[in-house]
């Protein structure tokens, strides 16, 4: 209280300094501190607002804000050749998606310039997810395989302030063999279509998944598709991860499949096929294990990797040559010759000939008032010389012996007609005609002129490469057909055929064809040394030929080459059936069998001595197909080596 | 006359309140940046403050009555080093407020606002009437105007706005006819559109549209207050815990330990966090203005309520933008924000109220 008394004489003191008083702001002093207190009320009030009043609606954006939904994509399975060699690998790369949760449509235009994309058909993409209603957190692919600058045009521009939909995500991508080696066989992956969606074979899938489109990868999609997993990870305002909160769905990797390819014989039957049109199918009979499967000309699968341009699909849907159909099981031909053997068969079978039966070639023959030509003059022919020399003028006169109806049966039960059941999809059936065939699908009679054609292979009969060699294959190894198959496990086999065949009736049939090749027939050109090859060449006029043949069709109306063969005739391994389109003659098609039957037989050998040294492999055959390098098969296949 | 001037008359209520927010202020800041570049700012701004405690001290002990007759030189030496820092001064975040070296930068206008403070007490306490008249208003509106230009040009519009309160709360205070400052009023509102077309930057026309309507602009300006005011709103009634906000964590908020640590703060300790620091910062003001009610004279006075306005002005703005009721002006948030000159200067103020504190028994 002394301060107090203190203060008092002071302020008397200094009375006479009105000037200095300060009780005269007092009033404006307490008009301050409400100031104060009205100043505090309006920010607290401000925070009321928002963190009493309704805070859920800040913390929901606040979570909008900071946590994203990342897919987990799970890589799809390889794919082996029958040893266990990486046929079809994986790449990782770097994909682009939208994150859905914050898209903005105007940012659509910024980014596909960003990015060159085209803009339109962004938007329709970002339309399609909408309206299909995919889930709000299933983020739409924009980009596959970003390039260094893209990458960086994203890490740049991923931040809360620009885009903050962008996000980038490692995705293993498919890596195919170079130079469309097994394209076809193979098949390729992509991203299911609208049209897909729609059908009942896809309707599981969701928007943007990549599946299987043709070939394997399509057949056996569930085996090598894995189960894509999903976790959410906290995100700073440049997009960066900060933390994962949660893996929602773990990724289940697809699982890897063996096939029954084999990757040397694959590389050497591609080679044979370079720069022609045409098929190869080698297979094992006894199993119906794929051993090879070549269609020409290929693409190159890698092209659909990520997402296909275009401008490559219009290339390759535009190309006259039909780059993406496998010939190997969507050709149907005209067989030609190496339709004989079965009718050879047909005609011991029914009884309708022996193998004394005996004709005289002339050079042709007249059946129902019209002329029927052979390539050759062959003179006097009995079965196993008509099947060497392959002359029409015999097989004419065992068809006019037989009904239509007979050779047919004969044809469906070595398999033609009808397919084979391969596991890979758009198989062809072929067609074997009959009575019933031709009213079905003309409404009309058979006329027995028909069956003339019929019994060279021509006619409406019609036949893919691996029926042919299904086939013969089966026939070789005395009348069982086993379904060719491409996996080695897991296939969905049916049960064997069993013909009711006489095997004398085949033995004699085998005895011609080893005749083709050994006994200086059409098909010397696929002699190997040390191995008894047998086989029958076939030169096939096109379905159409006679109707066009007024008119000019260039290159693509030259006949038709085939061969087939089997060997080794006494324990038949391997059945190869060839067709070279615009190949002119059976004879230049043989040279095919041959490469890809020596390269089988080489392997062998090899494997069998596995000490030895494969310093130097057996020098190519004169007239070899295959150029030097091809002896080292395997190195041509290195794009996939394990 | 020293007998007075002991340790037990030294404010020491208002040194454990400004202690405290300091204290939560590091603890923001150690949150905002624990795992950034700027993970060492906490231990920086503990340095500053201790080195703010010093300057208290040493600003207590210089009688202000010699400070106030300092006021020309000071005032002098504010100009020229505003032209040196314009001129010469090191360029910053697109602006030139800091001078110094590359590792300690001070920013020159934050010290500015002490010697506005004593010249703006000065220049009232020397008038020779009761009235405020039209010329005086001129006089000291010149003044104080030719280092806030100055301060506009570097350009830091913010902190050359608070030396307005300054002025303005002095003014009030000395007594103005009412005529007068309605006419203020409406020369302010017919010069302000001119002023808003042909004064402001771009970038500052942009806060100002965005405060009106952040939406229209969620990109820019605006995009700062919507990141705020989802901290805030996220932050709730109790907060998300101390380095648990997203929005603080995640850099969705600007600068969380400078400009919006009270966002940052207000997100990981809600609202009852908010309530806690928005009281120790009113009870610091109103023991300033208690401290101007027991002056010795008018010019103490005067020196304690422009400290208040001034600190008031700086607590409303900051505050005021992190919940989107004020524009972005990029002033800090006094005791709290991560910074040094700000951290010195505040101190020197409260060093300056505990000045004429202490010297209230004596004359």
């Amino acid at each position: 209280m002394k301060l107090h008394a203190d203060r008092e004489e002071h302020r008397l003191s200094v009375s006479g300094l009105l000037r200095d008083d300060t009780t005269f702001a007092s009033g404006k002093i307490a008009f301050f501190q409400y100031v104060t207190v009205g100043v505090f009320l309006f920010l607290i009030t401000g925070f009321w607002e928002l963190q009493v009043r309704n805070p859920e609606v800040y913390q929901e954006r606040a979570m909008q804000n900071s946590i994203k939904a990342i897919p987990v994509l799970a890589p799809r399975g390889k794919i082996l050749d029958r040893d266990g060699r990486v046929i079809v690998d994986n790449h990782s790369s770097f994909s682009l998606f939208l994150s859905r949760e914050n898209l903005k449509m105007e940012h659509l235009k910024p980014i596909a310039e960003g990015l060159n994309i085209d803009y339109d058909s962004l938007v329709a993409r970002v339309r399609r997810f909408q309206t299909r209603g995919a889930p709000q957190y299933q983020p739409i692919a924009i980009k596959e395989e970003l390039t260094p600058a893209e990458l960086a045009f994203v890490e740049s521009h991923k931040d809360a302030d620009t885009f903050p939909e962008l996000e980038v995500i490692h995705v293993q991508h498919r890596l195919y063999p170079r130079d469309g080696l097994a394209a076809h066989v193979i098949g390729y992956v992509g991203e299911v279509s609208e049209v897909e969606l729609n059908t009942p074979e896809f309707a599981r899938f969701r928007q943007g998944d990549v599946i299987g489109k043709d070939g394997i990868e399509r057949e056996y999609n569930d085996l090598l598709m894995g189960v894509d997993g999903q976790r959410r990870v906290e995100v700073d305002s440049f997009g960066n991860e900060r933390r994962v909160l949660a893996e929602d769905k773990e990724a289940v990797p697809g699982k890897s499949l063996q096939l029954t390819l084999d990757l040397d014989l694959q590389a050497v039957a591609e080679l044979t096929m370079e720069n022609r049109r045409g098929a190869v199918v080698a297979l094992d009979p006894r199993t119906g294990e794929v051993l090879a499967m070549v269609s020409r000309p290929a693409f190159d699968p890698n092209l659909f990797a990520g997402r296909i341009r275009t401008k490559d699909w219009k290339d390759l849907i535009d190309n006259p040559d039909h780059p993406l159909m496998n010939r190997a099981i969507q050709a149907q031909q005209a067989p030609g010759s190496t339709f004989k053997p079965i009718v050879a068969l047909a005609g011991l079978e029914t009884g309708a000939i022996d193998e004394n039966f005996h004709v005289n070639c002339g050079g042709g023959a007249s059946f129902y008032g019209r002329f029927f030509k052979c390539w050759s003059r062959h003179g006097g022919v009995e079965l196993h010389r008509g099947l060497v020399q392959s002359c029409d003028t015999f097989f004419y006169n065992v068809g006019n012996r037989m009904n239509i109806d007979d050779i047919a049966h004969y044809a469906e039960m070595v398999g033609y007609g009808h397919k084979t059941g391969i596991d890979l999809p758009h198989e062809a059936d072929g067609v074997v005609p009959s009575t019933k065939w031709k009213i079905r699908n003309f409404r009309e009679k058979w006329y027995p002129g028909e069956t003339i054609s019929v019994s060279i292979g021509q006619g409406a009969t019609t036949v893919t490469p691996l029926q042919m060699a299904a086939a013969i294959g089966g026939m070789a190894i005395g009348g069982v057909w086993n379904q060719p198959h491409l996996v080695r496990e897991g296939a969905r086999l049916i049960p064997a055929r069993h013909g009711e065949l006489n095997q004398e009736n085949i033995k004699k049939v085998i005895s011609g064809m080893y005749g083709v090749v050994n006994e200086g027939g059409t098909g010397v050109r696929a002699r190997l040394p040390g191995i008894n090859v047998a086989g029958k060449t076939g030169t096939a006029q096109l379905a159409s030929n006679e109707v066009l043949k007024g008119t000019k069709i260039g290159q693509t109306m030259k006949d038709n080459a085939w061969f087939v063969g089997f060997a080794p005739v006494e324990n038949p391994e391997i059945a190869v059936a060839t067709l070279f389109e615009g190949g002119q003659h059976g004879q230049l098609a043989a040279p095919i069998v041959r490469d890809v039957m020596k390269a089988y037989f080489d392997k062998k050998a090899r494997l069998a001595q596995p000490h030895e040294q494969i310093a130097s492999l057996p020098a190519p055959l004169p007239g070899s197909l295959l150029r030097p390098t091809a002896a080292v098969a395997p190195a041509r296949a290195g794009a996939s080596k394990p | 006359m020293s007998a007075y001037r002991s340790v037990r008359d030294f404010d020491w209520l208002m040194l454990v309140l400004a202690s405290a927010i300091c204290a939560l202020g590091v603890l923001q800041i150690f949150s905002a940046t624990h795992d950034t570049h700027y993970s060492d700012a906490w231990w920086k701004q503990v340095i500053w403050i201790l080195a703010g405690f010093v300057a208290m001290w040493i600003t207590t002990l210089v009688d202000y009555h010699t400070l106030l007759g300092q006021v020309p030189i000071l005032y002098g030496l504010s100009v020229t080093t505003l032209i040196a820092t314009y001129v010469l001064g090191m360029s910053a975040f697109g602006s030139r407020r800091w001078i110094g070296t590359t590792s300690y930068h001070l920013q020159v206008s934050e010290f500015v606002k002490l010697v506005i403070v004593l010249l703006v007490a000065r220049y009232l306490t020397e008038l020779k009437t009761d009235q405020f008249e039209l010329i005086d208003l001129l006089k000291l509106g010149g003044l104080v105007g030719v280092p806030m230009l100055l301060v506009m040009l570097q350009p830091d519009l913010g902190t050359a706005l608070t030396f307005l309160p300054i002025m303005v709360g002095g003014i009030f205070l000395a007594g103005m006819r009412w005529q007068y400052a309605a006419a203020i009023v409406v020369v302010v509102a017919l010069v302000m559109p001119v002023a808003y077309f042909v004064v402001l930057k771009d970038y500052q026309r942009a806060r100002v549209v965005s405060f009106l309507d952040p939406s229209q602009d969620p990109k820019g300006s605006g995009y700062q207050v919507i990141q705020s005011k989802i901290a805030v709103g996220a932050g709730a009634l109790w907060g998300r815990g101390v380095t648990k906000g997203t929005q603080t964590q995640g850099r969705f908020l600007p600068v969380p330990h400078k400009d919006f640590i009270f966002s940052a703060f207000a997100e990981e300790h809600g609202f009852v966090g908010v309530i806690v620091v928005l009281g120790l910062y009113f009870l610091l003001l109103m023991q300033i203005v208690q401290n101007a009610q027991t002056a010795p004279d008018r010019s103490g006075m005067y020196i304690c309520m422009g400290i208040a306005a001034l600190l008031l002005f700086h607590v409303l703005v900051n505050v005021g933008m992190v919940v989107g009721r004020m524009p972005v002006t990029g002033i800090p948030l006094p005791l709290m924000s991560s910074g040094g000159s700000n951290a010195l200067a505040v101190f020197m103020l409260l060093g300056l109220v505990n000045n004429v504190r202490l010297r209230r028994f004596v004359n």
